[in-house]
């Protein structure tokens, strides 16, 4: 297998925020914390076991050399300059690179949220209040969301540079990572062919089909079905009584990426609640497994 | 240099069918480390150990199982699971076109423009079609074995196809309270809106440049040669509540000062 590249997607179920700093808004400075506000699919409900009494297992870093189990304190960040031959950078370093950046979201511009194109989207992130007060925060948020606008600026999150938008949406504020110009590709780059004139009949066929088909849209409509194939599936094998294992401790067996998305939802109903004095809206759940089937079902 | 597709289907729009090519739309400039043990700086790998005993399992021994009552799971081989893979298709299928702002931003995964393939008629005229109606379709197919839904919209007079988040990948905002408190100050709220108004510009997306690569590299040039860097930290500080309005109120004459003195950002 080849060597690990960079962390796996890690954070958000630990709790702790994948990045906290401050936004700048003016000279007001807002303490935030961000949570990441997707997640992967990968495990789709899956996990991975050993043996006929099915152990739970832990996907865990190891030393290419001697294969001994390691802990993240032992762990650090290497570049390669040549083969084989790498550079430690420590995170200390990485930050000083850009210590403003690092901790600090400088707003300086605000722009039509639909003049940002589609393409430049990534991934989308909630900024949490963090610090005593959240005055300062639910006033940007209110203000944003009243004048449609989203705050660009850039920031420097886990040694990468990010240009993000922020966004208002009911009271929560939003950062989206964006792409930066230079990793967009233009038609041209791709080669794509020039322009060609077409019919005005043959638009005009596309434009009434278009048309045909305008409607709203939930797109809670359109999950992937093939989670609930495995459940279905599982299900059958269990009626026959084939490749059915009891396990004692269930709760453990998690594999790595299953419940984090319930957690994610627990860690920042409680951010969001903080500063106010009030419970956040949704009750945490108490077990993993029960509480996936919930995220599952909510619409 | 033109790239290369990575994937061939058709657009499918009733009766009509667009024969397309994917591309890429981004490439990824991020600079990449390697995780490393900290004594002896050999890469690490990643392995999967028994959570009990803490010792190694070899790949060829893991199952995957579904857990499907709390002190039971059903082991799915590898057949069993390709079985139901979906459905192999070369289709896109278009069955509704929505208001772009009907999609919500934090679906948007990756682009890819979608070159004609072959005739390229029907291509360029869905194409002008999308942009005369301002329509971005819906669109579903299964590509590698895996389910996609997108969004396809028209780009400068050429198709692109963005693969959107399934809904239950993205946590839902409106089940989230938002931060509460006493009621916020009007004044405040005045001030904040003026300071926004004063702040607004046009969105360049080249104006926005990544200068941190290029310092990382240095970074490592710098270490290799045996040179340490400085480290220094920067601390954020945090508005005080009771003094807010006094800040928004130095922050707007800032602004103004410089709008005055014809510097811009």
């Amino acid at each position: 297998m080849a060597a690990v590249e960079e962390e796996v997607e890690s954070g958000g179920s630990s709790g702790r925020p994948f990045w906290s700093g401050t936004i700048t808004f003016g000279l007001v400075s807002i303490p935030v914390g961000l949570f990441p506000a997707s997640r992967s699919r990968q495990g789709v409900g899956l996990r991975m076991v050993a043996g006929d009494d099915g152990a739970p297992l832990q996907r865990r870093y190891v030393c290419s050399k001697d294969d001994k189990p390691l802990d993240w304190d032992d762990i650090v960040r290497g570049y390669e300059i040549e083969k084989d031959k790498y550079v430690v950078v420590t995170d200390d370093e990485l930050e000083a690179l850009a210590p403003r950046k690092s901790r600090d979201i400088d707003l300086r511009l605000f722009v039509d949220r639909s003049e940002i194109d589609p393409k430049f989207f990534e991934r989308g992130y909630f900024l949490a209040p963090a610090g005593g007060s959240n005055k300062a925060y639910r006033l940007l948020a209110e203000v944003m969301e009243r004048s449609g606008r989203a705050g660009v600026a850039t920031f420097v999150m886990r040694s990468k540079e990010y240009v993000i938008a922020i966004i208002a949406e009911n009271g929560i504020l939003r950062a989206e990572t964006l792409r930066f110009a230079d990793e967009i590709r233009s038609a041209d780059d791709v080669g794509l062919p020039e322009h060609k004139k077409v019919k005005a009949a043959e638009v005009k066929k596309f434009e009434a089909a278009i048309q045909a088909r305008a409607k709203k849209v939930d797109f809670h409509e359109f999950l992937d079905d093939y989670e609930k194939r495995i459940e279905d599936l599982a299900k059958r094998k269990q009626k026959k009584h084939e490749d059915v294992i009891r396990v004692s401790e269930p709760e453990e067996a998690t594999d790595a990426g299953g419940g984090e998305v319930v957690d994610l939802l627990e860690v920042l109903s409680r951010s969001l609640g903080k500063g106010g004095g009030r419970k956040p809206a949704r009750k945490a759940p108490t077990k993993r497994t029960a509480a996936k089937k919930t995220a599952a079902k909510r619409k | 240099m033109a790239a290369r597709a990575i994937w061939k289907g058709v657009v499918k729009l009733g009766k009509a069918e667009v024969p397309v090519k994917l591309y890429s739309a981004v490439t990824d400039k991020s600079i990449h480390f390697r995780l490393l043990h900290k004594t002896d700086l050999e890469p690490v790998r990643q392995q999967m150990i028994n959570a009990e005993t803490e010792e190694p399992v070899a790949w060829e021994e893991i199952r995957k199982a579904f857990p499907i009552t709390r002190s039971s799971l059903v082991v799915l081989d590898k057949e069993e699971l390709d079985e139901i893979l979906p459905e192999a298709s070369r289709d896109i299928e278009v069955t509704r076109f929505v208001d772009p702002e009907d999609i919500d931003h934090r679906w948007y995964d990756r682009a890819y423009y979608l070159g004609p393939d072959q005739s390229s008629e029907h291509y360029f005229a869905l194409a002008e079609a999308l942009e005369k109606k301002k329509k971005e379709g819906v669109a579903q197919w299964v590509m590698r074995g895996k389910n996609y839904i997108g969004a396809l919209r028209a780009d400068d007079g050429y198709l692109m196809l963005i693969v959107l988040r399934h809904a239950d990948e993205v946590i839902d905002a409106e089940s989230l309270g938002a931060p509460q408190g006493r009621a916020l100050d009007k004044r405040e709220l005045a001030m904040a809106e003026q300071l926004i108004d004063a702040l607004s510009g046009e969105f360049k997306a080249d104006e926005f440049k990544d200068e941190y690569r290029e310092r990382v590299l240095e970074l490592v040039k710098m270490k290799a040669k045996g040179r340490k860097p400085k480290v220094v930290k920067f601390r954020p500080k945090t508005t005080k509540e009771e003094s807010l309005d006094k800040v928004l109120a130095a922050s707007l004459a800032g602004v103004g000062k410089k709008r005055a003195a014809g510097g811009s950002r």
